[in-house]
């Protein structure tokens, strides 16, 4: 299989700030992600998980290192193909859920047939249906982050970024918004990036885990499941699917505490 | 209408009705207040008798104008100091301390620049105005949520695109009350500009009133002024409300 | 050097002010505004006169119990409406078209009710900053983390002392706002209050001025009430925004 992204030797490091010292928050960092994959990332909290994400999404360049997507190299904007979820509610409470979907669509000047079609698909993709015309505010955090993964979806993107979509989910939801991202996952044969702290969610849902170390992060390990394509949160019923997990706390234990360590340093 | 609603009426008829009775009676002297309906009567007359209708039109024209360059310019210093960071630092305690600045000092000088007329007091209200809509502009653009303008940027979005569907919508809430403030700020400039400095205009004819001991047309000139105001504010809040109970905030 | 640079801004807009001031001056002339050096000259020889002093005093005086009566009045008001549910529902409408009215129509009223003199100029500075600081305390006081007031029991707190560790700290940034903002506006009522119909003041002496067209004695009570302005705002505003850092962390 071929790579869609690839980053090489990449590092961030946050400038020094009035009173504050330089941050090294990542890297230095190479891997390729393979084209239809699955790949998820751990890693102990201010490890530089979401930096790595921006970095690779575009949204923020890297300090030292290159990022390339499908084999071209991505200088601080977000490359066409490419669709991130945040972990925060980002759909625009001033318009419809229907009017949220469709809004990248707009703003590209797409036929509106054309949007009618793939935002009828959306919708009822993520099972929005009875709320098209409901304001995010009429609706719940699971719900409203539906939209947003329905409003990236529209765009058709080869890769999908996913930045703790379900942080403030409650664990079934948590579930249920799993099945749903593997199903779609399967349907648009895109490649998909989801950075978790949940090590079980990331266990049920990736081909690969990359696990990272405490700040600057850094891959210590990348972990293949070897799970079938065709799988859903009943994995977890499979006896080895906790060793997996074992697996991955074993890595991180160390670089957790670690990381407790230097959260209590930052708040000092 | 809620419970608080209905309580809300039957406090203010009862206010109402209460000073009304103390009017009629003659408890509060018609040298002092005279009685609420007897101000809606005094306020119907003028407006029919037409002899003001000069002086409403010049203040409506000189707030309306004072209002339309305060709001507009406003947003736009808004924008300006909210893209550069040093000057809205150096701009802050100027800002913060503004409004007791004792603008009408510098009336003689705008009459210098200005001429005298309707032109130095629309100065005086647009610039005792653009403040409110400057800070309300600060405090809308400082809580955009910066997960919006994320997704802007995942949306691929050219600047003005960004600005035009994100950035303003996400702000809207706080222009509004800045577009209050603004009306509210134009009518005071102008009608305390007309107060003293003015031989023209409802201020004027309201001191004019006042000097004289006219209380029927002074009280019915502030009820008109106050009219006018509260229907451009309930206006503004009936437009505010259908967006946030779309919000459903 | 850290005070270098807070101090930088300030310096900045100062000297700025100065330059546009004598730039304006060279090109307006002295009849419309004298330039700077002159008119500081002859605001601390004013100050220096011995008829002077009752001027100032009367203003302070005037300021001075008008921003006891909005402080303490509006943190009154504020307190039993955030404490009370209902009531606050029932009057926070009246509050906000209150505080969003034009006042300054009002002013002949406040003359009748209250006389010419020193209570009128009390009455109409405090009008305007007792709404401010009522409805920032009262938002302030509904908006208290009930889960404070948990942890409070949970620590078999007194009343007393869940007033004095838990609700003060936690209310009391909101509030200073409420009060920064009651100060500016008192001082811009006194002001109005003191430019109409007034026999005594620095708002008279103002008047006065502007009457005998004398401009340097404008611009010299300008400059003096702007700096007593952005002197007090900065120190407030300093404060405020200390309080909210404690809040926020």
């Amino acid at each position: 299989m071929n790579a869609v992204a690839r980053l090489s030797n990449v590092s961030r490091i946050y400038p020094p700030r009035a009173g504050h010292a330089a941050v090294h928050a990542l890297g230095p960092l190479s891997f390729e992600l393979k084209a239809g994959e699955f790949f998820g990332v751990v890693g102990p909290s201010g490890c530089g998980k979401s930096t790595l994400l921006d970095v690779l999404a575009g949204l923020s360049a890297p300090s030292e290192g290159t990022v390339e997507f499908e084999g071209k190299p991505v200088a601080g904007t977000v490359p066409d193909g490419v669709g991130v979820v945040f972990q925060e509610d980002a759909s625009f409470p001033w318009l419809t859920v229907e009017d949220n979907v469709a809004f990248g669509l707009r703003r590209l000047g797409t036929d509106p047939a054309e949007i009618r079609r793939r935002v009828d698909f959306a919708v009822g993709f993520m099972g929005l249906n009875d709320f098209r015309r409901a304001y995010p505010s009429q609706l719940s955090g699971g719900m409203r982050q539906r939209v947003c993964i329905a409003r990236t979806l529209v765009l058709q993107p080869r890769l999908i970024l996913l930045d703790e979509p379900f942080g403030a989910l409650d664990q079934q939801t948590r579930l249920l918004m799993g099945d749903e991202l593997l199903r779609l996952w399967r349907e648009t044969s895109a490649t998909v990036v989801l950075i978790t702290h949940a090590l079980d969610e990331a266990n049920l849902l990736s081909d690969r885990i990359g696990v990272m170390s405490a700040r600057p992060g850094r891959f210590i390990d990348v972990v293949e499941t070897g799970w079938p394509r065709d799988r859903d949160s009943r994995l977890a019923e499979r006896p080895d699917f906790g060793a997996v997990t074992s697996r991955l706390w074993s890595l991180l234990r160390t670089e957790s505490m670690l990381a407790l360590g230097q959260g209590a340093q930052a708040a000092e | 209408m809620s419970k608080a609603g209905w309580i809300r009426l039957v406090v203010l008829a009862a206010f109402f009705g209460a000073v009304e009775a103390l009017c009629r009676t003659g408890v509060i002297s018609p040298k002092l207040v005279i009685a609420p309906t007897a101000m809606v009567e005094a306020m119907v007359k003028l407006l029919g008798s037409g002899e003001l209708n000069p002086d409403i039109r010049q203040t409506l024209s000189s707030v309306g104008i004072a209002m339309g360059l305060s709001v507009t310019g406003g947003f736009a210093l808004g924008c300006v100091l909210y893209w550069l960071p040093p000057l809205r630092r150096t701009v802050d305690p100027f800002l913060a301390a503004y409004y007791s600045l004792p603008h009408f000092a510098f009336y003689p000088l705008l009459i210098v620049i200005f001429g005298l007329g309707a032109l130095p007091l629309i100065v005086l209200a647009t610039l005792f105005a653009m403040v409110a809509m400057i800070m309300a502009t600060l405090s809308g653009l400082d809580r955009i949520p910066r997960v919006l303008i994320k997704t802007a940027r995942m949306q691929r979005l050219s600047l003005p695109a960004e600005i035009w569907h994100i950035r303003l919508p996400a702000a809207a809430p706080h222009l509004f009350s800045g577009l209050k403030l603004a009306v509210t700020y134009s009518f005071i400039g102008v009608i305390a500009g007309e107060f003293i400095l003015s031989t023209s205009g409802l201020g004027h004819q309201i001191a004019y009133a006042y000097d004289n001991f006219d209380n029927r047309t002074m009280y019915g000139l502030i009820l008109l002024v106050l009219c006018i105001a509260t229907a451009f504010n309930l206006l503004v809040f009936a437009y505010e409300r259908r967006l946030a109970r779309q919000r459903g905030q | 050097m850290t005070a270098v640079r807070t101090l930088r801004g300030p310096l900045l807009l100062t000297l700025t002010l100065l330059v546009a001031w004598q730039v304006l001056h060279q090109w307006a002339g002295d009849t419309a505004l004298t330039a700077p050096l002159p008119t500081l000259e002859h605001l601390w020889e004013m100050i220096g006169q011995k008829r002077f002093l009752p001027h100032l005093s009367e203003t302070g005086l005037a300021f001075l119990q008008a921003l006891v009566i909005a402080w303490a009045g509006g943190v009154g008001i504020g307190v039993l409406l955030g404490g009370h549910r209902l009531t606050g529902e029932v009057a926070e409408p009246i509050l906000v078209g209150l505080y969003s009215l034009p006042k300054i129509t009002l002013y002949p009223v406040i003359l009748l009710l209250f006389g010419l003199g020193m209570s009128a100029k009390v009455a109409f500075g405090a009008l305007h900053g007792i709404i401010p600081v009522a409805l920032f305390t009262m938002n302030a006081v509904r908006n208290v983390n009930r889960t404070y007031l948990r942890a409070g029991r949970a620590m078999r707190l007194s009343p007393a002392q869940t007033g004095w560790h838990v609700l003060i700290p936690a209310t009391l940034p909101e509030i200073f706002t409420g009060l920064r903002i009651g100060f500016s506006l008192t001082l811009l009522g006194t002001m109005l209050g003191e430019l109409f119909a007034s026999q005594r003041g620095l708002g008279f002496l103002l008047m006065t001025a502007i009457d005998l067209n004398d401009v340097q004695t404008i611009l010299a009570i300008a400059v003096l009430i702007s700096l007593f302005a952005v002197a007090a705002n900065s120190i407030l505003l300093a404060i405020d925004k200390r309080l909210h850092r404690g809040a926020a962390a």
